[in-house]
């Protein structure tokens, strides 16, 4: 019962983590959270059911199962990383020196917007990923573990270490450091700021849609309504890890979807959905920095 | 060129979702709008609008004259409507206390809103109270709320507080929705009686119309004098600039929670009238949206100004129903509106003071 509330939990918490990567990254460089960005994961899901239900139709499914999956995770990377750009490019670049709270509410805007964009062109109802996986139970101590499960802590796993590696060591995750610790400074330096931005929310935007594929895959069925609240347990969890902080997100998603599976099997599950909110208000009152957050975030 | 690529590039992202046609259609459609946009911004450019002589005294006594004569001429499902206006009004004005004039984000006053429904809704069908009787003890509930929930929220600023209001708001509809043996669930509480007043039943929609067109005088009157007392100053200069209202000796804490417990008081009013014009209430009423809807209104309006926000709830209640058969349309115009809103007049309708 215990490890498999744990194995349950990781599941969750990587696609908490991914998500909360992209909150974490663009509040890194702008301070601002992107309410839009359960949206964006959202959209990955759908974007993921459109594309596979594409390759079916034209039998590339029937051909090469894992060719089609990877072109579905590859085309929904792209178009999602595409809306993640435009929605910056829109809604928030246009803002960019006004008071805080503008472009906060312009976030919110957009959220509501891309939500009832999808309900009108994809319909209230939800969507059904293709049974086109063979599901395979591997067991062991009592324990049972699907390969989609494995699969999903591994990609995640996976990311977050190419993500770190990408921020560590290539020339623009140094020029996003940079922007993060100082915009002015960094443009001084020759920094195209405008650039670094968009490229952190086109990275944001391509783990929220993997996060989003997998979750369709996982759960078999998606809704237009999954983005709100996704979007705000990933938040909790960038938080939970501390705010700005790449590691912090990765671990604060983790220990989320450890706790949220915990208290589902032992307490209650009928108040899953609260443990997140009580969870970020504890913390943001205690310990307003997270785990991993080194900044004064929260009281600025 | 680069503004007609750009709107090529929409209509390919659009794709997936729309299909090829559905993305064909939404580039013309923008182009079309464009164009419209463009032609409209010249010749509104050339012809100058005169300046309207304007008299706030005479406006708002032709208002409240007019509010006062409309139910004869109206037909009863559009008094129906003015009274739901009138109830967002009272919350608007309660959500304004907090957002505009003290400048805190505050995304849970649903939690509120939905606080005073249902105590109203649990005194007078549980405890077979009247109206009355019950609004005198809802009022300092929904107060009390407000002030408790102050209490962990305001150590934090900006969008954190934001964020953490949004999640008491959740907490409160979830407890709401799972609290079967008190709250009745999601399924609600139904048969909530009609308020009477001096022994006379107020049950027809010209009555309640009445009834809530009094309290929004009274809450506008009110919020109105206190937004020029001392406290209301003490608000604006929190929102200004918050150190330097403290540093200017101002006990910016105590301020906060007395913006935080006036506001739920109004948003407590609102509610316990919601309920008892409704007769029925269920967590449904109280979700996150509704406190972005309001939020949507006193930003429309203009922040911090009250003749801003009865206008600003006005319109959002009534356009959706004057154009009801673009309803399914009605979110999605409004997160358009809310971004417009900030990138071009982020000030709202009417500047604020």
């Amino acid at each position: 019962m215990f490890l498999q509330q744990i194995i349950n939990g990781l599941t969750v918490g990587g696609v908490y983590a991914l998500i909360a990567l992209g909150y974490t990254l663009v509040y890194g460089i702008l301070e601002l959270i992107n309410f839009a960005h359960g949206e964006i994961y959202m959209i990955g899901a759908y974007l993921g059911i459109i594309f596979i239900g594409i390759f079916t139709a034209v039998g590339l499914t029937q051909y090469s199962l894992f060719l089609s999956l990877f072109l579905t995770f590859i085309m929904s990377v792209l178009v999602c990383s595409a809306y993640g750009f435009t929605v910056e490019k829109l809604a928030y670049k246009p803002l960019r020196n006004a008071p805080r709270l503008n472009p906060l509410i312009s976030a919110i805007g957009v959220s509501i917007f891309l939500q009832n964009y999808v309900m009108l062109t994809q319909g209230a109802t939800d969507k059904v990923f293709p049974h086109v996986l063979p599901v395979t139970i591997i067991e062991f101590y009592n324990v049972t573990m699907t390969t989609l499960q494995l699969f999903i802590i591994i990609v995640s796993l996976l990311l977050m270490a190419g993500l770190h590696l990408f921020i560590m060591k290539t020339k623009t995750g140094k020029a996003m450091r940079a922007t993060a610790q100082d915009k002015v400074m960094a443009s001084l330096l020759g920094i195209n700021i405008d650039r670094i931005i968009s490229v952190t929310f086109v990275i944001g935007s391509g783990l929220a849609a993997v996060a989003g594929l997998m979750v369709a895959m996982y759960y078999g069925l998606v809704n237009y309504s999954i983005g709100y609240i996704a979007g705000i347990k990933a938040f909790t969890a960038a938080v939970l890890g501390g705010i700005g902080s790449i590691p912090g997100a990765m671990i604060g998603g983790l220990v989320l979807g450890l706790i949220e599976s915990l208290g589902a099997g032992y307490l209650s599950s009928e108040y899953k959905d609260a443990y997140a909110f009580i969870v970020l208000i504890v913390i943001l009152l205690i310990k307003p920095t997270g785990l991993l957050g080194k900044t004064e975030g929260g009281r600025s | 060129m680069k503004k007609i690529l750009f709107m090529l590039w929409l209509s390919l992202l659009s794709m997936p979702f729309m299909g090829i046609k559905g993305g064909a259609y939404l580039f013309l459609g923008i182009c079309a709008s464009y164009g419209l946009y463009i032609f409209l911004a010249n010749t509104f450019d050339r012809i100058k609008l005169p300046a309207v002589p304007f008299n706030a005294k005479i406006a708002t006594t032709a208002a409240i004259i007019s509010a006062l004569i409309l139910p004869f001429l109206m037909k009863d499902y559009y008094t129906d409507i003015a009274i739901l206006a009138g109830i967002y009004i009272i919350l608007a004005l309660g959500v304004n206390i907090v957002i505009g004039f003290s400048g805190l984000l505050h995304l849970g006053f649903a939690a509120f809103y939905g606080i005073g429904a249902y105590s109203n809704a649990l005194l007078t069908t549980s405890l077979g109270l009247d109206f009355w009787s019950a609004l005198v003890l809802t009022l300092p509930l929904t107060s009390l709320a407000g002030f408790l929930l102050a209490f962990p929220s305001l150590r934090l600023r900006g969008d954190y507080l934001a964020i953490v209001t949004l999640g008491f708001g959740e907490i409160i509809r979830l407890v709401l929705n799972n609290w079967d043996s008190v709250t009745r669930g999601p399924n609600g509480i139904s048969n909530i009686p009609s308020p009477v007043l001096l022994g006379f039943e107020i049950g027809r929609l010209t009555h309640y119309y009445y009834l809530v067109f009094g309290f929004v005088l009274i809450a506008a009157f009110v919020v109105k004098r206190v937004q020029r007392s001392r406290t209301g100053r003490a608000w604006l200069a929190i929102r200004e600039d918050e150190t330097a209202a403290e540093s200017m000796g101002i006990n910016t804490r105590k301020y906060k929670y007395m913006a935080l417990t006036f506001g739920a008081f109004w948003a407590g009013l609102a509610g316990a009238l919601f309920a008892s014009k409704m007769h029925f209430v269920s967590p449904e009423s109280f979700t996150f949206m509704e406190s972005v809807f309001v939020v949507c209104m006193i930003i429309l309006g203009g922040l911090g100004s009250v003749p801003g926000v009865i206008l600003g709830s006005l319109i959002l209640v009534l356009l959706p129903e004057l154009l009801r058969d673009f309803q399914l349309y009605r979110m999605l115009a409004l997160g358009v509106g809310l971004v417009l809103m900030m990138i071009f007049r982020p000030d709202g309708l009417i500047k604020k003071s």
